[in-house]
């Protein structure tokens, strides 16, 4: 009996599970990745989240270690990868800091840093 | 809510972990988020109760645990089959309901099976602070007396336990300690309170005798580091699936007694880990208990737990007021 009503119950929740049901966006990956060192200046920042965003209400900046921005401001969102374009670097660390709205309007947020070398 | 549990039949367990292990495996995808603060996200705990409040669905929680004997019982081991439910009213308050399926077995007794007291509880988050990844909710848990069966120990009398919950990670940490910037670590703080001090019985002798009823304190910790939080914050490492959606986690849930000839403190360390895809989460801890008074042997406990407001965001997921 017990076991019956289980199945029912998860049966239950599959069938009223939206189609378009989504979650929260997480960052998956990056480029330069989290934490990494690059040698020599990367062209822009990639993103890549584990749901589609919403381009209006998501945003991506680079600063540098004085906390001035250094991307391009040219920001886009393609279904679920978020990248910005940056002028060529000088050696030094970089904070990414990206704001993400899934299409379900849950908003996740962060940063990381990375470092280029010559 | 704070969850006990005791362990079921063999087959209910291969059906509840099994076929959960599939389904959600192959539904992944995400690193998923419930009960945020800034960057840090905290995931539900088995057995300490969450700092936040949340539409969550956990179905099943599954436990086994050996318990001494006493003066008055023989060693029994319990099996526990559990689900909660938990629902925002706001975004900031929200109820919860729980029931237990038990199965105790004593040494050299019979087998008898029966559900608990039932569970009711309620939680209002009053302070977040995202820079410094920090919760702070307060709450009342309530074990309805009477609403389970005497033959498994459901007692008579209701108790009520309020509480407070708070939940901390580390990512303020500064760069030199980078590496320890995926720690947090949850609790709670709470007094359980009987609603009588003493019961009266008769006896096998014909003898009517008082049993006492105590306060319990009841605390805990919840010690996670956080692969999510490491590769998405800190650095990549080069993780991958499932390892990259991974929380280690070590939970302590303690009891104390506090009066009424209770003393002394009882509880578990439970290492273990919990996996969090997009719409769910699946947990795995050992039980260890502190002392022979807290049990005998190793135990375990498992959970499936759903995130509903990523399931359902736009109807049972969602507050009722607001969002």
């Amino acid at each position: 009996m017990l076991r019956r009503r289980l199945a029912a119950t998860w049966a239950a929740l599959g069938l009223a599970w939206s189609a378009h049901a989504s979650a929260h966006a997480f960052l998956d990956h990056a480029s330069p990745r989290v934490g990494s060192t690059v040698h020599g200046s990367p062209p822009d920042v990639r993103l890549w989240f584990t749901q589609e965003l919403e381009p209006a209400f998501s945003t991506l900046s680079v600063r540098d270690a004085g906390g001035k921005r250094v991307d391009k401001g040219d920001a886009k969102v393609t279904q679920d990868t978020m990248q910005v374009s940056l002028p060529p670097l000088a050696p030094g660390r970089y904070t990414v800091k990206w704001r993400a709205l899934s299409v379900d309007t849950h908003v996740t947020e962060g940063d990381f840093t990375f470092e280029v070398a010559p | 809510m704070a969850l006990s549990h005791a362990p079921r039949g063999a087959c209910v367990r291969g059906l509840a972990l099994g076929t959960a292990l599939a389904a959600v495996f192959a539904a992944s995808g995400a690193v998923h988020a419930h009960g945020f603060a800034g960057k840090r996200f905290f995931p539900a705990t088995l057995v300490t109760d969450d700092p936040f409040v949340a539409d969550e669905l956990s179905l099943p929680t599954v436990s086994q645990q050996k318990f001494a004997a006493s003066a008055d019982e023989p060693a029994t081991k319990e099996t526990a089959l559990s689900v909660d439910w938990t629902k925002r009213i706001t975004e900031d308050f929200g109820v919860g309901f729980g029931a237990s399926y038990l199965e105790v077995e004593p040494d050299g007794g019979d087998r008898v099976r029966g559900f608990d007291n039932l569970e009711a509880n309620l939680k209002v988050q009053f302070y977040r602070n995202d820079e410094h990844e920090t919760i702070l909710s307060a709450g009342l848990d309530v074990d309805i007396g009477g609403s389970g069966a005497k033959r498994v120990g459901a007692e008579s009398f209701s108790t009520f336990t309020p509480g407070l919950f708070f939940g901390k990670g580390f990512g303020d940490l500064p760069d030199s300690m980078q590496y320890l910037r995926p720690f947090a670590v949850t609790g709670q703080l709470g007094v359980s309170i009987p609603s009588r001090s003493s019961s009266s019985f008769v006896n096998d002798e014909g003898e009517t005798d008082v049993e006492q009823h105590p306060n319990f304190l009841q605390w805990g910790f919840a010690f996670q580091y956080s692969l999510i939080y490491l590769q998405s914050f800190v650095k990549d490492v080069g993780l991958k699936e499932p390892f990259n959606r991974m929380v280690a986690v070590v939970e302590v849930p303690l009891t104390t007694g506090l009066n009424r000839g209770a003393s002394g403190t009882t509880g578990t360390v439970n290492p273990g880990l919990i996996w969090s895809g997009r719409y769910a989460q699946l947990a795995l801890e050992a039980q260890i208990p502190i002392n022979s008074r807290s049990g005998r042997g190793v135990g375990w406990i498992a959970q499936l737990h759903f995130y509903l407001d990523d399931m359902f965001p736009q109807s049972i997921g969602r507050p009722l007021f607001g969002h």
